[in-house]
C-alpha cells in the first residue's frame, strides 16, 4: 500500500477514561478486506514496556471496529472490546516476573494504540504504523481529592469524591506484599465512596518500632473515617484482598469498635487462629511453610498452607456470628490461597448458624488470585517478596487470561453494586444471592 | 429534607472532547420529587456561566438528563447536552459576553450539581456535585506556535507518524488567533494551522498580500507529516471569503476541499479587506430593540453589485457551505443561493453541498458550546465596541452546531481520508 496515498483514520473513544470504562477502537478508510494489526503499547512507571495486539480484517467499507469484529489472533482472539488492555504483557526480552501496578494515581496511564499493515506478531517497534493515537486511562475522576493520612500513627491515603457529601466510606486493604497501594481506593472514590487505602504491614510505625500492628491500628483507621465531617459514620465498609481478607474478617467479627455496614473479601480465607494478634496470625501461616509446593517452572504455590480447611472452630473466623452482608470473590484457579475451599466452608458455617442470607459468593472458573479492577493486565505469575522475609520468589497466582479478564470485569461491576446497595441504600441487609459463574 | 447520605451523581465520561456527548445520572434520590441539575463554569475571563434543568425523579429514585424531560430552567424538553448548550452568564454578569477557550492545552472545567426542588438553587448547597473536563485537544496532539515566521498562527499535529491530511483554519472579522477549532480538528486526525491574519481592532493589518494566505497554506502542505495532496481549508464569515479566494484564484494553492460557515463571496481578492469593510460601514446600520447592530440588511444591497464577487465558478474542489437561516449579521443563505446559481451556470453545482439551518444564527461553532444571539464586538473600522446581533434561537442553533459538525467531519473524512480515487 502506497503510504503517500493511503490515509487510514484511527480513533479511540473515549480518549480519556477511567480505567474501568470501556472504549471503542475504530479503524476507518483502510482498503476493504485488508489485513491489519491493532496494537497497544504502554510504558509503565518503572520503565518496562508492555504490549498487546489483535489481528483483524477490514470490512467492505474499509472499517475495523474492535468492539464488534473478531480478532483472528495475537495476544487475544475473538470479539474483545478491551482485549488490547486485558492481554497486555511485557514486550519480548523483558525481565521475567513483572507485574503492572500504578503508583502515582494522580497521573493517567498512557497507552498508545496503533494500527499496522498485515498480521504481525513481532517487530512492531521496527515498523512505522499506519496510524497511532494516545489514550489516557485514569484512576481518579476530576475533583477527587487525595489526602495523605499520617495522624495517630497511621500510614494511609484517603480519597474523597468531589462534592459536599456526606459520603459512605470504605477501608481498603491489600495483601501480604505490604506497601501503600492506592489505585483501588482512588477508583472507589471516583465512584462516590470515600476510600482509605491503608498500609498495615510496612507502615511507618512498623518500620520505626520493629513491631507489627495490633487490632487497634485498624480501629484507629475506622475511627478516623467516622470522625470525618464528609463521611457518614454509620456507613463504613471494608474491602480486603488476600491477607486483607483475614484482617477484614477479624475486624468485622471480633472488633468492638469496628461496626461495618458490609464487607468485601477477595481471594482470601477465614482460616486464621482467632483472638490472636496480627503478628501471631502471620507466624501461624509461616509455620506451615513446609506445605509450599514448587512447580516445574520454579513457581511457588502457597494454596496448600491453609489446607485442609480445619474443623476446629478456634482455627477459623466465626463467620456464623457475622452481622453484616459479606461479598466473597473467588477465583477457582487461585494457586496462592485456598479461596474456593474457604468460600465453601464459609457458606456451610453460615448456613448452620442461620446467617447465610448475608452471604453472596461470586465464584469464577479459570480465575486466579489477583482479582483487580477491570481492563488491566492479568498476572498469572510474578516476583514477590512477602513482608518479613528477604527472599524474592516467583509466585504462581493462577488464572487463564481471557477468563480472568472477564471475571475482573464482572466482579468489579458486582462489587460496586454491592457497595452501592449497602452503603447508599436502606438499612435492611440485602438478600443473599449465590452465583457460580 | 435531611439526607442521610448524598445522592449518587455521575457524569460519563468524566473527561471528554468538547464535541463528545455525556450522560448525567442521579441515583439514590427520594422518588417522585423535584430536583434541579445545574452546570457551572468559571471562564478564563473570570465570568461564571451556568445552565440548569428542572427534573422530577422516578420511582427508582433516579433521574437521567439524557432520557428525562426538563420542565424548566435554561432549557426544557429532552436535552442530553442542554447543560452545556444553554449556558449563559449568571445574573449580574457584564453584558454581551462570549465564551471562547483561549488556552486549549487545558480543559474547560464544568461542575455539575444537583439541588433539591425547582426554586432558586443559587442559595442552596448542592446535594451532590462532580467535575467534568471538556477538552479541545485529544491526548497526543501536539501544539506548535509558529516561530520566526511571517505567518502568525499555531500548528496542531495529531499523534502518530502520519502522513495526515491538513487543514488551514480561519475565523472572521473579529480577528485575533483562535486555536480551539484547529485543536479539535487535529483531535480528529487533521494537521491543522489556526491562522491569525489581523489583530482584534486592527483591521489595517488585515491588508495582507494574498501571498500571506498562500504561504500559510504551504506551511501545512509542506509539513513532513502532511500529505500534500490532501489539504483543505476551513473559513467562517470573513474567513470564508479568504477561503473562496484561495480556492478559485490562487495559482499556487490547490485545496482538496473547502468548508465555509456563514459564507462570504463578496470580498474578492482584488479589493482589500479594509476597503470592503470601510465601504460597508459607510452605510447606516440598523439597531434592534436591544441596541444591537444588525449588519445583515446593510450587506444585502452590496450584493447587487456583483463586480466584486469572488469568481466562484473557478472553483476546482468540493465545497461544503453551512448557513444559519436566522443569520442577522450576514445574509449567508442569500450568498449561497447566489453561489449556487453561478455554479449551476458553469455546470459545477455538483461541487457544492449546502446545508441551511432554520433559526440558526451566524456563529455556528463546534457542538455543545453555548449559543450567542448577540455579543460585544470590537468594530475594527470605527474602533468602538458595539453589541453585535448574530441571530439564532438557542435550541435550533445548538442542534445546527451538532448536526453541522458531524457533517463537516464526514465531509472532511470523505474528501481527505481514504485511498485516492481516479
Amino acid at each position: 500500500m502506497d503510504r503517500t496515498q493511503c490515509c487510514v483514520q484511527l480513533s479511540v473513544q473515549p480518549s480519556r477514561a477511567l480505567v474501568d470504562e470501556r472504549f471503542v477502537i475504530l479503524v476507518e478508510k483502510a482498503p476493504p478486506g485488508f489485513q491489519l494489526s491493532v496494537r497497544a503499547l504502554h510504558q509503565c512507571e518503572d520503565g518496562h514496556s508492555w504490549e498487546a495486539f489483535g489481528h483483524y480484517i477490514s470490512d467492505a467499507t474499509g472499517t475495523v471496529n474492535v468492539s464488534q469484529d473478531l480478532s483472528l489472533g495475537g495476544t487475544y482472539s475473538g470479539v474483545e472490546a478491551m482485549g488490547l488492555l486485558c492481554s497486555l504483557r511485557p514486550v519480548p526480552g523483558s525481565k521475567p516476573g513483572l507485574r503492572m501496578r500504578k503508583k502515582d494515581v494522580q497521573a493517567p496511564m498512557m497507552v498508545t494504540i496503533s494500527v499496522y499493515q498485515g498480521h504481525q506478531v513481532e517487530g512492531f517497534v521496527d515498523q512505522v504504523p499506519l496510524a497511532s493515537v494516545v489514550v489516557e486511562r485514569w484512576y481518579v475522576a476530576p475533583g477527587v481529592r487525595r489526602i495523605p493520612i499520617t495522624d495517630h500513627g497511621l500510614t494511609g491515603t484517603l480519597f474523597l469524591p468531589p462534592g459536599p457529601g456526606p459520603f459512605p466510606a470504605v477501608l481498603d486493604l491489600w495483601g501480604g506484599g505490604g506497601q501503600l497501594v492506592e489505585y483501588r481506593a482512588a477508583l472507589l472514590a471516583s465512584h462516590g465512596f470515600a476510600a482509605l487505602a491503608l498500609d498495615y504491614l510496612t507502615a511507618k510505625v512498623i518500620r520505626e518500632t520493629g513491631k507489627m500492628v495490633e487490632d487497634q491500628y485498624f480501629e484507629t483507621a475506622y475511627k478516623e473515617l467516622q470522625k470525618h465531617p464528609q463521611i457518614v459514620s454509620s456507613r463504613i465498609a471494608m474491602i480486603g484482598l488476600s491477607f486483607g481478607t483475614t484482617m477484614t474478617l477479624k475486624m468485622a467479627i471480633y472488633s468492638k469498635v469496628v461496626k461495618l455496614r458490609c464487607a468485601v473479601c477477595i481471594s482470601g480465607s477465614h482460616v486464621q487462629p482467632i483472638e490472636k494478634s496480627v503478628e501471631e496470625i502471620l507466624s501461624s501461616f509461616n509455620d506451615r511453610a513446609d506445605k509450599t509446593r514448587i512447580n516445574e517452572e520454579n513457581q511457588v504455590i502457597w494454596r496448600d498452607l491453609l489446607l485442609p480447611i480445619p474443623t476446629d472452630p478456634s482455627l477459623k473466623a466465626d463467620v456464623g456470628s457475622l452481622q453484616c452482608p459479606l461479598l466473597l470473590v473467588v477465583g477457582e484457579d487461585d494457586q496462592n490461597w485456598p479461596t474456593k475451599e474457604s468460600a465453601e466452608d464459609i457458606q456451610e458455617m453460615m448456613e448452620r448458624a442461620g446467617n447465610s442470607h448475608l452471604l453472596t459468593v461470586l465464584s469464577y472458573p479459570d480465575t486466579g488470585h489477583l482479582i483487580e479492577p477491570p481492563y488491566s493486565s492479568h498476572t498469572r505469575t510474578s516476583n514477590f517478596k512477602p513482608v518479613g522475609t528477604n527472599q524474592k520468589v516467583t509466585v504462581l497466582w493462577g488464572g487463564q487470561m481471557a477468563a480472568h479478564a472477564r471475571a475482573q470485569e464482572d466482579a468489579w461491576k458486582k462489587m460496586l453494586a454491592f457497595l452501592r446497595e449497602n452503603l447508599y441504600g436502606g438499612r435492611k441487609a440485602s438478600a443473599a444471592t449465590q452465583s457460580n459463574l | 429534607m435531611q439526607y442521610a447520605v448524598a445522592p449518587i451523581l455521575c457524569v460519563q465520561p468524566t473527561r471528554a472532547l468538547v464535541d463528545e456527548k455525556f450522560k448525567v445520572l442521579v441515583k439514590n434520590l427520594p422518588p417522585g420529587r423535584p430536583f434541579t441539575v445545574r452546570s457551572l463554569h468559571l471562564s478564563e475571563d473570570k465570568d461564571y456561566w451556568e445552565a440548569y434543568g428542572h427534573y422530577v425523579s422516578d420511582h427508582q429514585g433516579e433521574l437521567s438528563v439524557r432520557d428525562d424531560l426538563s420542565f424548566g430552567g435554561t432549557y426544557t424538553g429532552r436535552e442530553p447536552m442542554g447543560l452545556l448548550c444553554t449556558m449563559c452568564p449568571i445574573p449580574g454578569s457584564r453584558p454581551g459576553l462570549r465564551l471562547r477557550k483561549k488556552d486549549v492545552t487545558t480543559p474547560m472545567l464544568v461542575t455539575i450539581s444537583v439541588y433539591s426542588g425547582h426554586e432558586d438553587h443559587r442559595d442552596q448547597t448542592p446535594l451532590a456535585s462532580v467535575v467534568t473536563e471538556r477538552w479541545y485537544m485529544a491526548p497526543g496532539v501536539q501544539r506548535f506556535p509558529l516561530q520566526q515566521s511571517e505567518v502568525r498562527g499555531t500548528l496542531f499535529v495529531p499523534p502518530g507518524p502520519g502522513p495526515f491530511p491538513g487543514m488551514l483554519d480561519m475565523w472572521g472579522g473579529g480577528g485575533g488567533l483562535l486555536e480551539y477549532r484547529g485543536a479539535l480538528l487535529a483531535s480528529h486526525g487533521y494537521a491543522c494551522l489556526s491562522l491569525e491574519y489581523f489583530k482584534p481592532g486592527e483591521l489595517e493589518t488585515a491588508n495582507q498580500q494574498y501571498s500571506y494566505f498562500e504561504t500559510a497554506f504551504n506551511i501545512i502542505k509542506d509539513h513532513p507529516q502532511v500529505n500534500p495532496d490532501r489539504v483543505g481549508i476551513f473559513g467562517l464569515s470573513l474567513g470564508s471569503a479568504v477561503t473562496l479566494n484561495l480556492a478559485t484564484e490562487s495559482a499556487i494553492v490547490e485545496p482538496r476541499c473547502v468548508v465555509c460557515v456563514s459564507s462570504n463571496n463578496i470580498f474578492s481578492r482584488d479589493m482589500s479587506i479594509v476597503t470592503a469593510y470601510t465601504n460597508l460601514s459607510k452605510c447606516p446600520v440598523k439597531h434592534d430593540e436591544n441596541n444591537c447592530e444588525v449588519w445583515r440588511d446593510v450587506v444585502l444591497p452590496f450584493m447587487k453589485d456583483t463586480s466584486n464577487n469572488i469568481k466562484v465558478e473557478k472553483i476546482r474542489c468540493p465545497m461544503l457551505c453551512i448557513s444559519g437561516c436566522d443569520d442577522q449579521n450576514w445574509p449567508a443563505v442569500e450568498i449561497v443561493d447566489n453561489m449556487m446559481e453561478t455554479l449551476r451556470a458553469a455546470g459545477k453545482d455538483h461541487l457544492l453541498t449546502r446545508v441551511d439551518y432554520p433559526d440558526a444564527g451566524h456563529l455556528i461553532e463546534p457542538p455543545f458550546t453555548p449559543h450567542f444571539r448577540s455579543t460585544n464586538f470590537l468594530r475594527s473600522i470605527a474602533q468602538d465596541k458595539v453589541l453585535m446581533l448574530w441571530g439564532g434561537q438557542t435550541k435550533p442553533h445548538s442542534d445546527a452546531q451538532e448536526d453541522s459538525w458531524r457533517k463537516i467531519l464526514s465531509f472532511l473524512q470523505h474528501n481527505l481520508y481514504g485511498n485516492d480515487r481516479p
